[in-house]
């Protein structure tokens, strides 16, 4: 144990300071808990920030025909009906009024011309939907969620005489253990960047915020930080992790030059009118509608073209069908020979929109091409190609509550939490999302935290804690930790893809497994004073769960859908939809188990056109219309 | 295409340190960023160096580049000569803690000190209406991601520290500047609080921090100068020093 082991009590530990967790901190501290906040990164810096075309709330300001069904309907068929539909359901009920509070709170989002705030189309949407901040949506989320924890502080000091009495933020501290005892959470161990120094948390509810996976692959949109520390702190703890198959890998990331490859290129760009084209000028989502959307979208681009300006009248482009068909269609082109010289396509935006619009409505990433690949978006096509982006899978946890299942204390929420996306997620989902079951995250942890009263941490916990720490220091002449996060991303990169086999993906386990021994002995350089390696260590063993707990998911799904495209098993089939698959971790290894996925309701079920329902139902399921 | 790049880091803490120089490979399109991670994962495991999302999103990589303030992720090593050494250095205006990182905490307590937003209580949820053209003004300023680029090169602080106790920086003005500019802000006496309470008297213009911005924001002309100004109006006015009002300003 350290020397300098710092001691503290709060009511409720927030692990992660990115959306869901800033509005998870934000609804506990004002149902009157001390709370504090943890995050890996200083404050502000979240990866939430990297969010661009925005937030899906169905407030019906740019289109008064829609409302919760219509978002509800979409996004359970985005994720193509595996989405728990009560997270989908409550998700579309309450991100109107999310996004209403952000306003309250000083959020300034573009505005329609009657002064309301503007929503824009994005990719399975039905109708415009995405609150928006041109394209820097998330940022303005992350900032005005800061500046209310700001303002929640200064009403601490006018009340106490200290602002961070009652509610604090951990900046650049990584957690290391969430600590049980008598089968209960109790709180969090872990340790400050800057110096090494540990500090151990005491509280009996906290939640997890710790966002995305995208680290663990090569080519990823994600920051540092998204590297599965929550999927893995959970599954530590004894939470389980579902449908970890599921990756959404974005249709468009940069692809050249290539220290630039994988970042974010906003969807925004296509719902603001941006074209794909492979290196033969054909515009070739058209040939890539699938049978279950084929009534949806436009056959001709004369059609295509004419909805941008008359949505009530004709069907949407292709380009703007869900991120896996095109993702999965870009992946295609480019295998047939048909992609650009840097094996990405065409994505163009200049020759619909003036320069002057586009700076405008695409200000970073006009900046974005100029400054890292020395391309003009106004005058000049993007190239572009699929990115690791979003991890559908996530702790397996209580629709209402956010409550992980089988941990009485641990909650999770945004994009660490599983369910509410099924198989895809669609565009703009995520940032209501974490504003949705954020808020519900603190609250249901404020009420436990409340009923249950502190569960004291003994010192043996602890010892246990703090020998983690030290381990990797012990390995004199080990793994170097940098080569083995880079030999994972090669693995997860060619065999648990974009698109998998099974014989890959057996080869993965084995190669994930192979790593994971060798993890055991990395050495670390130097002291523990902002040590980079050091940090890495932990971030590593993280990512080699996830990677684990996905590849094994992968191997038992023989079917393709959403995220999740197997070349030996290229059809979506209506029985393994019924089936989640459940990652549990034993100290060891990771096992998957598959448990069949709650029907929907009655009233849910209801709200489909079974024709469309009987596209992916089995007719048992059909027959029964809905589960009451 | 690969090639040798000469890399000289400062390399140290709040007790000692000094530039260490080293070669390491750079290939086409690569930014400063990339080459200090390379030298991280090859040379100096434990080279300390703060970034998040390599996009120019974050404003995380805040360094001095051959001695200008800049983002690490959004410098070409092409923009300067073949051959060249470039040299990276920790921001000057914080404390150092180790290598390239230092202690912004000043920020964060600036940031505590200006007071939040404040809603029209008869305004509930979905209610506000505002015009594009009246958002726009606190938008630009709203664009910041706090990189601190413009607190590193304000030469009030730079190399003052005693000036750090009662100035706030331009990434507070345009703070202020946002909630001042904003439709539906209720406090009504921000620009006075700017120049008595967080030091906008302190600035003189000279527009260093609007050069250094990635955002481009125009924190002297868009923020501070119109601030500035009103400050003058406010206190200078013979009128409201006759009637005595100065103290009950109200907004504009």
């Amino acid at each position: 144990m350290s020397q300098n082991l710092q001691k503290l009590k709060y009511d409720v530990v927030i692990v992660g300071a990115g959306g869901a967790g800033l509005r998870a901190a934000v609804e506990a501290r004002e149902a009157g808990l001390r709370v504090a906040i943890i995050c890996k990164s200083l404050f502000g810096k979240a990866h939430t920030v990297m969010a661009e075309g925005g937030a899906a709330a169905s407030m019906g300001n740019a289109n008064s025909n829609d409302n919760w069904m219509v978002h509800f309907r979409d996004t359970m068929r985005g994720g193509k009906f595996l989405n728990h539909y009560r997270m989908a359901e409550l998700h579309a009920k309450e991100s109107p009024d999310r996004i209403w509070e952000l306003e309250m709170w000083g959020a300034l989002f573009d505005r329609t011309k009657e002064g309301k705030i503007s929503q824009r189309n994005f990719g399975g949407h039905e109708y415009p939907r995405l609150a928006h901040v041109g394209d820097r949506t998330g940022l303005e989320l992350i900032r005005t969620m800061q500046q209310k924890i700001v303002a929640l502080q200064q009403q601490d000091g006018r009340d106490h005489g200290d602002m961070e009495a009652n509610l604090k933020v951990y900046a650049e501290f990584t957690v290391t253990d969430i600590l049980k005892e008598n089968g209960k959470v109790a709180g969090v161990y872990g340790y400050w960047r800057e110096n090494g120094d540990e500090i151990l948390f005491e509280a009996p509810a906290v939640v997890i915020a710790t966002g995305g996976v995208g680290k663990a692959f090569k080519i990823t949109s994600n920051s540092w930080e998204g590297t599965g520390d929550g999927h893995a702190l959970a599954l530590k703890a004894g939470a389980n992790l579902k449908d970890m198959e599921f990756l959404q890998f974005h249709p468009t990331g940069m692809v050249w030059p290539p220290s630039v490859r994988g970042i974010l290129v906003t969807e925004s760009v296509r719902g603001e009118g941006g074209v794909l084209t492979n290196n033969k000028g054909e515009r070739f989502m058209f040939n890539y509608i699938p049978d279950v959307f084929k009534d949806k979208y436009a056959t001709t681009e004369e059609e295509a073209d004419r909805w941008y300006t008359d949505q009530d009248n004709n069907r949407r482009p292709p380009e703007l069908l869900p991120r896996d068909e095109v993702a999965r269609a870009i992946n295609s082109e480019v295998k047939a020979g048909r992609g650009t010289e840097h094996g990405g396509v065409f994505l163009d935006v200049s020759k619909r929109l003036s320069a002057e619009v586009i700076k405008k409505r695409l200000p970073s990433m006009w900046h974005q091409f100029y400054e890292l690949a020395g391309v003009d978006i106004t005058k000049e096509p993007m190239e572009v190609g699929p990115t690791c982006h979003y991890v559908m899978g996530g702790v397996d946890v209580e629709p209402d509550t956010a409550a992980a299942i089988g941990v009485p204390g641990l909650f999770a929420a945004g994009e660490v939490a599983g369910g509410m996306h099924g198989s895809n997620r669609l565009g703009g989902n995520s940032l209501s999302d974490l504003l949705v079951f954020g808020r519900r995250a603190g609250a249901a942890a404020a009420d436990y935290a409340k009923a249950n009263g502190a569960n004291p941490v003994s010192d043996a916990t602890v010892t246990q804690a703090a020998q983690r720490i030290q381990a990797p220091f012990e390995n004199a002449g080990g793994e170097n930790a940098y080569s083995l996060h880079a030999e994972l991303q090669e693995v997860t990169h060619n065999l648990v893809g974009i698109i998998r086999t099974g014989a890959e993906i057996k080869e993965a386990i084995a190669k994930i497994a192979d790593i994971r021994a060798r993890s055991k002995n990395v050495s670390v350089a130097g002291d523990r004073k902002f040590n980079p390696g050091f940090h890495l260590a932990f971030d590593l063993d993280n990512m080699l769960l996830v990677a684990e707990s996905t590849a094994k998911s992968a191997d038992l799904r023989e079917e393709s859908r959403g995220g999740h495209t197997r070349d030996d098993f290229p059809g979506m089939s209506s029985t393994w939809r019924q089936v989640n698959h459940i990652s549990s971790f034993d100290g060891t290894k990771v096992t998957v188990t598959a448990r069949p996925l709650p029907p929907m309701p009655k009233e849910l079920f209801d709200l489909f056109d079974v024709h469309e329902l009987e596209k992916y139902m089995t007719p048992e399921e059909i027959a029964k219309g809905g589960s009451n | 295409m690969t090639r040798k790049l000469n890399l000289r880091i400062w390399r140290g803490d709040s007790t000692d340190g000094g530039l260490k120089d080293v070669v390491v490979d750079v290939n086409e399109g690569e930014v400063v960023l990339d080459v200090i991670h390379r030298v991280q994962a090859t040379q100096m495991g434990d080279l300390a160096v703060r970034w998040n999302c390599k996009a120019g999103k974050c404003g995380s990589c805040s360094m001095e580049i051959n001695g200008k303030p800049r983002l690490a992720c959004m410098t070409q090593v092409a923009s300067f000569d073949e051959g060249e050494t470039i040299t990276v250095t920790p921001l000057r205006a914080f404390p150092i803690i180790k290598d390239l990182v230092t202690d912004v905490s000043f920020n964060y307590k600036k940031a505590m000190e200006v007071p939040a937003y404040s809603h029209p209580a008869e305004l509930g949820p979905g209610e506000a209406r505002m015009e594009q053209v009246d958002v726009e003004r606190s938008q630009e300023f709203r664009k910041c991601i706090e990189c601190f680029l413009c607190q590193n090169t304000c030469h009030v602080i730079r190399d003052h520290e005693e000036n750090k106790k009662s100035f706030a920086g331009p990434r507070f003005f345009i703070r202020i500047a946002e909630l001042d500019m904003h439709p539906l802000d209720r406090i009504k006496n921000r620009k006075r609080t700017a120049q008595e309470e967080h030091g906008l008297g302190m600035c003189n213009i000279t527009k260093c921090c609007t050069e250094v911005c990635p955002e481009h924001i125009k924190i002297t002309d868009n923020a501070i100068i119109p601030m500035k100004e009103r400050v003058v109006d406010i206190k200078y006015d013979p009128a409201r020093m006759f009637s005595g009002q100065l103290r009950r300003e109200k907004r504009d």
